[in-house]
């Protein structure tokens, strides 16, 4: 049985590098349902399932993929829809390279490639938006208890499905003007097109939970409002604040925060100026600096915007690169030219404040650091200049103050991040939760909507033993 | 939500506006500001709160029409809504006793500085406000302004009123006459604040100004809106908007406040392409 398994994943479609430069739309086309069930074909159903447990949500995937195999669609959908709020999302931008595909049992075959999971997920996903009823989930009445969700990104999401689900009623607040967070302002319209974020929220929405946007908790409601309303409260603002290197010249015009950079283009639509209002300046030769996912997705929009040259100059080298293989790997075909080992130590401007150019230094790897990755030391006397009119530092984020500066019983850990249960989200305030990047410090969006299933049941739990009580 | 239920213009492209927004006026001081939209395509800009009433849930902006955004509010009418308004952001202005204030503001500033004059009056504070304008009618705000100063001097470039001069004429006056000022504000265009703030540096008096770059979410999420004040980098949206006069790079600001002249100019020549006549500005 075994030796019939293709060892290939079933190639799915992508639009060609050389035309999708040149457009915002989704690279990754998706699977057809003929090939989807060919690829469902080449899942063992082990009765190990390593997956499961290489799922930070527990998605019964053999059973999701049995499902597909025998075409009943709906019911596979079910199936992901119950483990998981958001299954278009995360089939598109999980890391299931060192999840469930990392520890699936084809996988680890000789000569095999685990089964396309991922692939598979988005399909079904997509496949109920285009075909399926959404099931109008029956809205309990609401009566077990009030919960407040601070932030609708990830990880606020999937509290608050799971609550309503369960029947609580749940307010979301978001700061900004549309719902989604990270979702929306951060991560690309093609990697995951707005619509589809949108379409998951919608069916969040259906199931009761209430979204406010135009909410800053901290500064529009204080954390003392909800304490009285609500009787309980998660916490997932998102890491928040950008970081920057301060090298001289930071200010100069032209150099970007990669938050915002991509909030501009994602959340703002600027690639569609003067269609839509907010500008962004198109940089002809971008630096970006940094090598997770958010560099490439920084440098790869930046092609899209019409730069002739998108560079990435990275401190360490290419083994100790942060970004997923699938995204570095778009990133090379699109032709985004890669500086290893190198640092930018100052931004260089002309006399009105445009930056012109990057002074970098070559480094090279000396021994391991607290992070098990060989650290990086400059090579002295190895400066250079790399002739540049935008720069955009793609160098993580730290946790943003507003929310935090007002609240000061909540206890935070050295980064300066909440101080979380990992099991539960239990914060040291009782009937304060909290999940994703607030607390982890920037992780991914499938962990952070662990941390969000987790909270939901400690919430649930929570307020089911104060009402007996 | 954000219906704009009172409108007046108030001077040449200046314009006066009460909005719906209840959950903004709960929490408001004197010094925050609130970023809107005027719709779904729009951008996200800061306006700072001119002022509040908490009784009737509503929050009043003044601005002037500089770029397609403020053109399209002026445009607005009563019974009309903006698409977002979020707030108040920003810190608030240190309103306590400071013995002895002066307070400067010029063009649309002046509706910023108004509330932190009425707040610093009602801590007890002797306060003497200069406020500067080209000419007479654009100086706005003043009978408002008067009824919580202990003195008024305007200053108008064309000598309509007041002193024949700028606002920095105005605060020589009253130092050279021997008044001690324990603390300074000047809220207006960015040159008035920079001269504004050298001067009070030769005078010897501490200065608060409140710095305008371009925001994007105005929540300290992006950094757009970064400035440098005594040598570090800051974000004028949490850390400020108010800062000390004296540590502020003025020429860095001035900048990075052109930073999108070109698109600007796209943005407003569209605009007006598609609207016409705008003599009603």
């Amino acid at each position: 049985m075994a030796l019939k398994i293709p060892n290939n994943k079933t190639p799915i479609a992508e639009q060609k590098p050389q035309e999708r430069i040149h457009n915002f739309k989704e690279v990754v086309l998706g699977y057809t349902l003929e090939e989807a069930i060919t690829e469902a074909n080449r899942c063992l159903q082990c009765p190990t399932h390593p997956c499961v447990s290489g799922c930070p949500v527990g998605i019964d995937i053999p059973g999701f993929i049995l499902q597909l195999r025998e075409n009943n669609l709906e019911k596979s959908h079910e199936i992901l829809k119950s483990y998981n709020n958001l299954p278009a999302v995360c089939g598109r931008v999980c890391p299931q390279e060192s999840q469930c595909e990392g520890v699936c049992t084809v996988g680890v075959m000789k000569d095999h490639e685990p089964v396309a999971i991922g692939k598979l997920e988005r399909f079904v996903a997509d496949w109920n938006a285009s075909h399926g009823n959404e099931s109008i989930s029956e809205k309990a009445n609401s009566k077990k208890g009030k919960v407040a969700v601070v932030g609708s990104g990830p990880s606020g999401l999937t509290v608050a499905a799971d609550l309503a689900k369960k029947g609580y009623e749940v307010s979301v607040f978001e700061a900004f003007h549309e719902a989604g967070g990270v979702l929306m302002y951060g991560i690309p319209e093609f990697r995951l097109p707005k619509s589809i974020v949108e379409r998951e929220i919608n069916s969040i929405r259906k199931l009761g939970v209430n979204i406010e946007t135009n909410v800053v908790v901290g500064k529009t409601l204080t954390i003392e409002e909800l304490r009285n309303d609500y009787d309980a409260i998660f916490i997932g603002t998102g890491a928040g604040t950008p970081r920057f290197m301060n090298n001289p010249g930071t200010n100069l015009n032209g150099v970007y925060s990669a938050s915002e950079f991509l909030t501009r283009i994602n959340f703002m639509h600027s690639y569609e100026f003067p269609e839509y209002d907010t500008p962004i300046r198109v940089g002809k030769r971008v630096v970006v600096v940094g090598a997770g996912n958010v560099a490439m997705d920084a440098s790869r929009s930046a092609l899209r915007l019409g730069a002739e040259k998108s560079m990435i100059v990275y401190r360490r080298s290419e083994k100790e690169m942060p970004a997923r293989v699938e995204e570095y790997h778009h990133a090379m075909q699109e032709g985004i030219e890669f500086h290893w080992l190198t640092n930018p130590i100052e931004y260089i401007g002309d006399e009105n404040g445009n930056v012109t150019g990057v002074k970098c230094i070559k480094m090279k790897l000396g021994e391991p650091d607290a992070s098990g990755r060989r650290r990086p030391i400059p090579i002295e006397g190895s400066e250079f200049t790399i002739e540049a009119d935008m720069v955009i530092e793609a160098i993580g984020q730290t946790s943003n103050k507003v929310l935090l500066n007002t609240f000061p019983e909540l206890k935070l850990n050295k980064r300066g991040y909440i101080e979380a249960d990992p099991k539960t989200g239990k914060t040291s305030v009782e009937g304060v939760y909290a999940g994703g990047d607030i607390v982890t410090g920037a992780a991914t969006v499938i962990l952070a909507m662990g941390a969000g299933k987790a909270a939901a049941q400690a919430i649930d739990e929570y307020i089911s033993s104060k009402k007996k009580a | 939500m954000f219906e704009i239920l009172e409108k007046e213009r108030i001077a040449p492209k200046e314009y006066d506006m009460w909005i719906n927004a209840p959950r903004v006026v709960n929490h408001v001081k004197p010094g925050q500001f609130v970023v809107i939209r005027t719709h779904k395509k729009g951008e996200r800009i800061p306006l700072t709160v001119a002022d509040f009433d908490r009784e009737n849930g509503k929050i009043r902006l003044i601005f002037q029409a500089v770029g397609k955004t403020t053109y399209e509010m002026a445009a607005m009418k009563v019974g009309d809504s903006f698409s977002d308004v979020v707030g108040p952001l920003g810190t608030p202005s240190e309103i306590k006793k400071h013995g002895t204030v002066l307070m400067i503001g010029g063009g649309v500033g002046i509706a910023a500085l108004f509330p932190i004059i009425r707040g610093l009056k009602q801590m007890g504070n002797k306060v003497i406000t200069i406020l500067g304008g080209r000419t007479s009618d654009l100086v706005i705000m003043k009978k408002e302004c008067a009824e919580y100063s202990d003195e008024m001097i305007i200053t108008t470039d064309d000598g309509s009123e007041g002193i024949k001069g700028v606002v920095t004429d105005g605060m020589k006056a009253v130092v050279n006459r021997g008044d001690h000022v324990d603390y300074a504000w000047a809220i207006g265009p960015t040159i008035m604040m920079k001269f504004s703030a050298l001067t009070a540096k030769d005078l010897g008096i501490p200065i608060w100004v409140s710095l305008n770059p371009i925001m994007v979410d105005g929540t300290g999420m992006c950094g757009a809106c970064r400035v440098t004040v005594n040598g570090n980098i800051k974000f004028a949206c949490v850390d400020g908007p108010e800062f000390d006069g004296h540590g502020v790079s003025w020429d860095e600001l001035m900048a990075r406040l052109k930073q999108y002249k070109d698109q600007e100019k796209i943005s407003l020549e569209k605009y007006l392409s598609e609207v016409g006549e705008t003599s009603w500005l």
